[in-house]
């Protein structure tokens, strides 16, 4: 922590019997930071965020959450980070409020705690309206708004957001965009954002990372990829162009 | 703990407020209802004007009435119970993308199981003993009889033991809930299984004798063939949960049954005394009697439990 990783690998690998997922993956991500985690599908972006979780064993290598070890000590780690899913799952016959209480149950806080906090999370992503209503009557971008207030309720020192903009509208893209950028800049949080959508992820990650086929061809500030991609100039390109560039050499 | 009793307590909410459960109950309820009335009122016919014996109301579970016995349907329909509470109790919550959720919060995965395990044990212990306590009810009402301390610790020990059963099929349920991803294959294969223990084991044992000690029907003379063929077909039927169920209830349920053997050979004279002595067991010694059925049956319910635990700790938790 020191030196203000919030996250470090070390040479991760996962193999599966009949593929390699992760192959010697090190990256970083500083604290307070927005990184961009991009890549194709199936590249192991989430079987990463999995092994930084500790849900899953990695075969070789090493990881670091806030300088704890994700393998050994995985309940320390899910204490601090705060993961939203692709595709996050509700009960559907809760509503909004008895959604959020099980997770605070499943965090041990208390009742009067958790229930402050519960509307609390609640305004922060502006689903305070009716909070009574059933979930599964939810659209999709209030389901990703809740699943976002899930991460925020135990209050998380690191978020992993995987698509969380995946199948929303363009105005609910943007709101939940700028939600994630409002948490960054007044909480200070760091996200680890996986996505597709590159002009989002451009408008708001500090740097990024592109990950294809379970390595980790890129990494820093977007301006700095361009630059070694299109020379000096090149900051007038897009990270969309970056991507592609990258894509088409592997 | 803490997440064990977070998923414990949400996981029996559900139950409790779930169709199924309510429909379960509603149907089961009204079943041993019906049952033990039918028992009871035939009870009282034949004990019309005759000394009572002593456990009256221990017989209320375990006549016939009018189709089958409380035991009985207990035996027979009990695992259904289990199934229906435990079937999808995973692949649901993996297929609804829940189950990732809940282990990304600070718990341990084992309490996500364990919590449902033990809120499906506590859902068939609360629906088991409230029916018991009804038909309880019913039998003071209809026959006028008092439990003995005794008939009551009979009937603590049968539930007990009917806990256990069920709570093998919730495991076994639950074991498939794990295995297969789809929640109709998992509520088939439960089904499958317990129509499969439950009626042609038994059935299949009887052919099995037939076929290793082959007795003609007439015949009958050679009792040590009957003898054989008879230990031939409860060593198979062993393998059905119901007929240790049945065995293990026996003696507990009918104080005046020595065995669980269906045939006891006997000499003149061990018939002369044993019909001049005919006085019920102790409990103690009832229990002796069923005591390795009872602990067959509780062995399996753990380590029905068990393998499903250690599937579910090792298996990749992605879809």
């Amino acid at each position: 922590m020191e030196d203000g990783k919030v996250i470090e690998t070390t040479n991760l690998t996962k193999i599966y019997p009949h593929q390699t997922a992760v192959d010697n993956l090190s990256f970083s991500v500083k604290e307070a930071e927005i990184f961009g985690f991009l890549g194709p599908n199936g590249s192991g972006k989430t079987t990463t965020l999995l092994m930084l979780l500790g849900l899953t064993q990695p075969s070789a290598g090493s990881a670091r959450i806030c300088g704890i070890d994700p393998i050994r000590k995985a309940r320390d780690v899910k204490r601090l980070v705060g993961y939203l899913p692709e595709n996050v799952g509700f009960y559907q016959d809760m509503d909004a409020v008895q959604s959020l209480a099980y997770i605070a149950d499943l965090n041990g806080m208390d009742r009067k705690t958790a229930r402050a906090k519960i509307f609390e999370v609640l305004d922060t992503v502006e689903l305070s309206g009716d909070p009574h209503k059933k979930v599964g009557t939810y659209s999709r971008g209030m389901k990703q708004r809740l699943g976002i207030a899930e991460v925020l309720l135990k209050n998380p020192r690191v978020m992993f957001l995987d698509e969380p903009t995946l199948g929303l509208d363009p105005d609910g893209a943007l709101k939940l965009v700028d939600l994630i950028q409002s948490l960054n800049r007044d909480l200070n949080m760091s996200v680890l954002l996986s996505s597709h959508q590159l002009h989002q992820v451009q408008k708001i990650s500090h740097r990024v990372g592109i990950m294809i086929k379970g390595n980790m061809v890129a990494e820093g500030p977007i301006d700095d990829l361009a630059r070694e991609k299109f020379g000096l100039g090149g900051t007038e390109y897009g990270l969309e162009e970056i991507y592609m560039k990258y894509f088409q050499e592997v | 703990m803490q997440g064990i009793s977070a998923v414990y307590r949400k996981e029996l909410s559900d139950h409790f407020t779930s169709y199924r459960f309510v429909i379960l109950f509603a149907l089961i309820a009204m079943v041993s209802f019906i049952t033990s009335y039918m028992a009871g009122i035939h009870l009282k016919e034949s004990l019309e004007g005759v000394a009572k014996p002593r456990f009256v109301f221990l017989m209320l579970f375990n006549t016939t009435g009018a189709l089958f016995s409380m035991v009985q349907f207990v035996a027979f329909f009990g695992p259904l119970i289990g199934i229906v509470l435990g079937f999808d109790a995973i692949n649901r919550e993996r297929g609804d993308g829940t189950l990732i959720k809940i282990v990304s919060q600070p718990i341990y995965r084992d309490s996500v199981i364990n919590g449902k395990f033990l809120a499906g044990v506590t859902t068939i212990s609360i629906m088991l003993t409230s029916i018991i306590l009804v038909i309880s009810g019913l039998g003071l009402m209809l026959l006028g009889v008092v439990p003995g301390v005794e008939g009551i610790w009979r009937l603590l020990v049968f539930l007990i033991i009917s806990i256990f059963y069920i709570s093998f099929w919730l495991g076994l349920s639950l074991l498939f809930s794990i295995f297969f991803k789809s929640i109709a294959t998992s509520a088939l294969a439960s089904v499958a299984l317990w129509i499969f223990l439950s009626f042609f084991v038994s059935l299949g044992a009887s052919v099995l004798a037939d076929m290793v000690v082959p007795v003609d029907a007439q015949g009958g003379e050679n009792a040590e063939a009957v003898v054989k063929n008879i230990r031939v077909k409860q060593f198979v039927s062993l393998f059905s949960p119901m007929s240790l169920y049945t065995n293990a209830s026996a003696t507990i349920i009918d104080p005046m049954r020595k065995t669980s053997d269906a045939v006891v050979l006997m000499g003149p004279m061990e018939q002369f005394s044993a019909e001049r002595f005919q006085n019920p067991l102790p409990l103690e010694q009832s229990i002796l009697v069923v005591y390795p059925y009872i602990v067959v049956l509780i062995a399996l319910t753990l380590v029905c439990f068990a393998i499903s635990y250690l599937v579910f700790m090792i298996q990749e938790i992605r879809t």
